[in-house]
Parts: C-alpha cells; structure tokens; sequence
C-alpha cells in the first residue's frame, strides 16, 4: 500500500479568516505557500532557519516560523499572517509612532510575536516574548517602546 | 544546499497504531514531530532522506499525566506544554526551567521532547534533566513497547537504542527526591546553543548531569560521591575536573567549559545548601 505513488492531498487551511485550498507537495514550507503562492509577502525570510522570527504567523492562535512548518501541518488549521492584523491595530501604530520599525525585515514577525504577550507586559516579558526575533537595526528598544504603549492603548480599550 | 522539498514525501497517519505499522511496511522512514530540528537540516542539505512521516496528528501522544508516583510525559509535547504544565511545573521543576531556555517562543510553542531526547544532541537542553531524574524512554514499533533507561539510550555521539522502526512515545519520570536545579550558559539567553548546561538535584545523593562537554549527556558518578561524602565543594570540583573531557570546537573551547562546569558545580551547591 505504502509504495504506491501517491497524489498527496490538496492542503485546506483558514489564512487570514478565509477558507484556502493549496495545491503543493506536503513538505513544502507554510512560508513558500504564504508567499507564492497566496502572494502574501508580508511575512518575510531572514534566515530560513528558526533563528530570526522574521516569518514569524500565528498558527492556532501561537506565534511560530513558519519556514519550520510544512505545509501537511497547517492542514485544517488556522493561520493569522500580518496582513490579517487591521492597519489600525494599536501595534501597527504604535512601531510607526516609536520608531519600532527601521528596514522593516524584523517588523511583521515582531508584531506577530507581540500579538501572544500578556496584557500589560512588564520589559521582561516583552523581551521574552521578542526572545525568538532578531533586529539588525532599532537596537530593540524602540520595538519594545512600541510593544509597550500598543500594550497599554489595548488596556485603555482602543480594541 | 537546500533540499528540495517538493520531492518530498510525507504520510499522514491518524493514529500511532498506523504509523508504526508505516515505520515497519515503508520504512526507512524520518518521522518529524515539531520539525524545528529536521527544517534546519533540510535548509542546509544535510538531511539526505526523502519519505517522512508526520507524528504531530497524534494527541494522545502529547498527554502530560501522572500514574501513580511516576510523571509521563508524552513524545509529543511541546516546551510550551511543559512550561504550562502544573503537574511537571509541581513534579519536575527544573524540566520547566530548561524548556524556557530553548530558543524563543516560537521554538518552544513547536519542539517537541520526543524530537529533542531523538535528535540526540549533545547540547539539548532537556538531556541533562532526564539524566538526573532517570528516566525511562518508552519506545514502540509495531509489536509492542520497551522500556529503556534513559542512562542507557545513548550509545556515542547523535547514537541511540532507537531503532529505524521505532518512535519515541513517552518519558517516565520516578519521583525525585531533593531541590531540582538547572543552569544553561550560552552565548545569550533565548536561541543560544548551550556551552555548557547542567541539571541537578540536591539530596543525601546529589545527582550532576552536564551537557555539551562529551559526546552525549553524562552523569558525574566521582563528583556525586565527593559531594555525597561530605567533601567540601573545593574537592568536589576538583573531581570534576578529572571526571570530563570536554572538547575545543565553534562554539567554546574545552578550558572554558572546564572551568564553567566547576562554577556551576559550585553554584548548584551554593544555592541548594
Ligand atoms: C532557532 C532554534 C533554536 C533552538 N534552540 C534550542 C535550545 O536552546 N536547546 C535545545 O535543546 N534545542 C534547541 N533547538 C533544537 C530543537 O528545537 C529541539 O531539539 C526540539 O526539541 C526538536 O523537537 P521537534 O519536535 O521540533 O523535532 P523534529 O525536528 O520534528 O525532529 C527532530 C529529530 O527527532 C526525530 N523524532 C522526533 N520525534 C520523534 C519521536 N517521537 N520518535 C522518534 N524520533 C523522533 C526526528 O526524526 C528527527 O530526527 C533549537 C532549534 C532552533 C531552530
Ligand atoms: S526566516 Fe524563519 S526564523 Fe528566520
Ligand atoms: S528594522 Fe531592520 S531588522 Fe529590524
């Protein structure tokens, strides 16, 4: 049974709310479907090695890299990509407002990771929860700046 | 360079039963769990296998649960289970401080201890603590399990008992008795490989674990007995430093990891006295 050429199945999965259906190879990475075929570029690749957090989505609600996902494994599941956050979410806002964002490469794993912080995070959690995501430019500070303005907004109910 | 991963295949099994039966029929087979190791290595090339098989649709396996004095831990939990878990945060505390020193959030929501006691590197971080808490990995293939020791499941570097038709399904863990303690010193906090990590509890008979300064995880049974004899902590890391031979390479050199294993010799005994 098992050494019969199979066609692998069409992968379903929710991107961004919406019902998708994929047509690639299992093994492919969630990142590469993402990307090209669903055209949403948004999500970036650094280092396509766990390291970076750049492709940082959510992947039942929890923040993974999803250069380390294989397509199989989002099947039936739901996947939030930085295009599904609202222009006008307090995090978006605030990195522009703190300058949390410099080249941009970090910036829409960063506010996919800070999207899972508890509300009101001290700097040690934001730092823990940022621990998975690399910066070249900011020196990090104003990215937690942002998080922790965008953070106290949310309290304050702008969501 | 990097593989291509539209040749790949990958089965799907449903239950354990079906993959294990997959294990044996299809086989060679790479099973993949949270894929945060196997990913790298398909990303540099190094993973030369073609036919997976993809355990992470099989949640009994990632059951945290108690049965009498003993912790099992299934193969398919995540750090993040680990982390959240109230039974292994009570029972195994310092498996709760290694699982928040494994890479960043997003590693620990997807590795799994079934892929890091499997992957067998000499520097996983979770190794030292099944050490000092002697575990039993539970292994199966299609025709039942075993229980192997977890002193016993490592034959040399990245080598193990496993065999090509077996999975990882649990880890017991006895109770254990005495202050856990775990330390990881890398090159910074989150996402660092460890230089050196050590777990270890304090009792009557303290029991040591290092990682990273052999080929695999190792116990110190001469540093345990010094301390166990009421040696002083001076001796003990004198012991120590008898007792493992640690290697230069990328990521330290083995003068320095001599000299932090007795530190963190001496800071385990400092802060459990
Ligand atoms: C950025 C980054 C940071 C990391 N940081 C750390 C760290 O700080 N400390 C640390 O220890 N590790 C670290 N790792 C390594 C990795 O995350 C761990 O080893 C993790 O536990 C692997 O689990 P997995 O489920 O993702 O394994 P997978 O990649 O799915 O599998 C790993 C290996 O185990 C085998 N396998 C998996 N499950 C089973 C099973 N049930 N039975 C038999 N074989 C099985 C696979 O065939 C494969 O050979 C890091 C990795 C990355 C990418
Ligand atoms: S691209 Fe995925 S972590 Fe860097
Ligand atoms: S803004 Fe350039 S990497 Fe963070």
């Amino acid at each position: 049974m098992a050494a019969r050429k199979r066609t692998p199945p069409l992968v379903e999965m929710t991107v961004n709310g919406e019902a998708v259906t994929v047509d690639r190879a299992p093994m492919v990475r969630l990142l590469d479907v993402l990307r090209e075929d669903l055209h949403l570029t948004g999500t970036k690749e650094g280092c396509g090695e766990g390291e970076c957090g750049a492709c940082t989505v959510l992947l039942d609600g929890e923040p993974v890299c999803s250069c380390l996902v294989p397509l199989a494994q989002a099947r039936g599941r739901e996947v939030v990509t930085i295009e599904g956050v609202p222009a006008d979410h307090p995090l978006k806002r605030a990195f522009v407002e703190e300058g949390g964002a410099q080249c941009g490469m970090c910036t829409p794993g960063m506010i996919m990771a800070a999207l899972s912080l508890p509300a009101r995070p001290s700097l040690d959690a934001v730092r823990a929860g940022l621990a998975g995501n690399l910066c070249r430019c900011t020196g990090y500070e104003a990215i937690y700046r942002a998080v922790q303005k965008a953070a106290s907004e949310r309290i304050g109910g702008a969501e | 360079m990097r593989t291509a991963l539209s040749r790949l295949t990958l089965h799907e099994p449903r239950t354990l039963a079906a993959a294990l039966k997959l294990m044996r029929r299809a086989g060679p087979l790479v099973p993949v769990a949270g894929c945060t190791d196997v990913y790298v290595q398909l990303q540099f090339g190094t993973q030369p296998a073609l036919a997976y098989v993809d355990l992470s649709r099989l949640s009994p396996l990632r059951k945290i649960r108690r049965q009498g004095d003993v912790l099992v831990i299934g193969a398919l939990a995540t750090f993040t289970d680990l982390i959240c878990s109230r039974l292994v945060r009570k029972s195994l505390p310092m498996l709760v401080a290694a699982s928040r020193e494994i890479g960043g959030p997003q590693i620990q929501h997807r590795g799994t201890i079934g892929g890091n006691i499997a992957n067998g590197s000499p520097a996983g971080d979770s190794l030292p603590v099944f050490a000092v808490a002697e575990a039993v990995v539970v292994l199966a293939n299609a025709d039942g399990e075993r229980r192997v020791p977890f002193s016993a499941f490592y034959t040399g570097y990245r080598r193990s008992v496993l065999q090509s038709d077996e999975l990882i399904v649990a880890v017991e863990i006895p109770a254990v008795e005495g202050a856990q303690w775990f330390r990881k010193v890398g090159t910074r906090a989150a996402q660092a490989i460890s230089k050196v990590v050590m777990a270890a509890v304090r009792s009557p008979h303290p029991r040591i674990a290092l990682g990273s300064v052999a080929p695999t995880v190792v116990r110190l049974p001469q540093t345990e007995a010094t301390l166990a004899s009421g040696a002083g902590i001076a001796e003990a890391q004198r012991v120590l430093k008898e007792e493992i031979r640690p290697i230069d390479d990328l990521r330290s050199t083995a003068a320095y990891r001599l000299q932090v294993s007795a530190n963190l010799l001496e800071a385990f005994w400092e802060t459990t006295a």
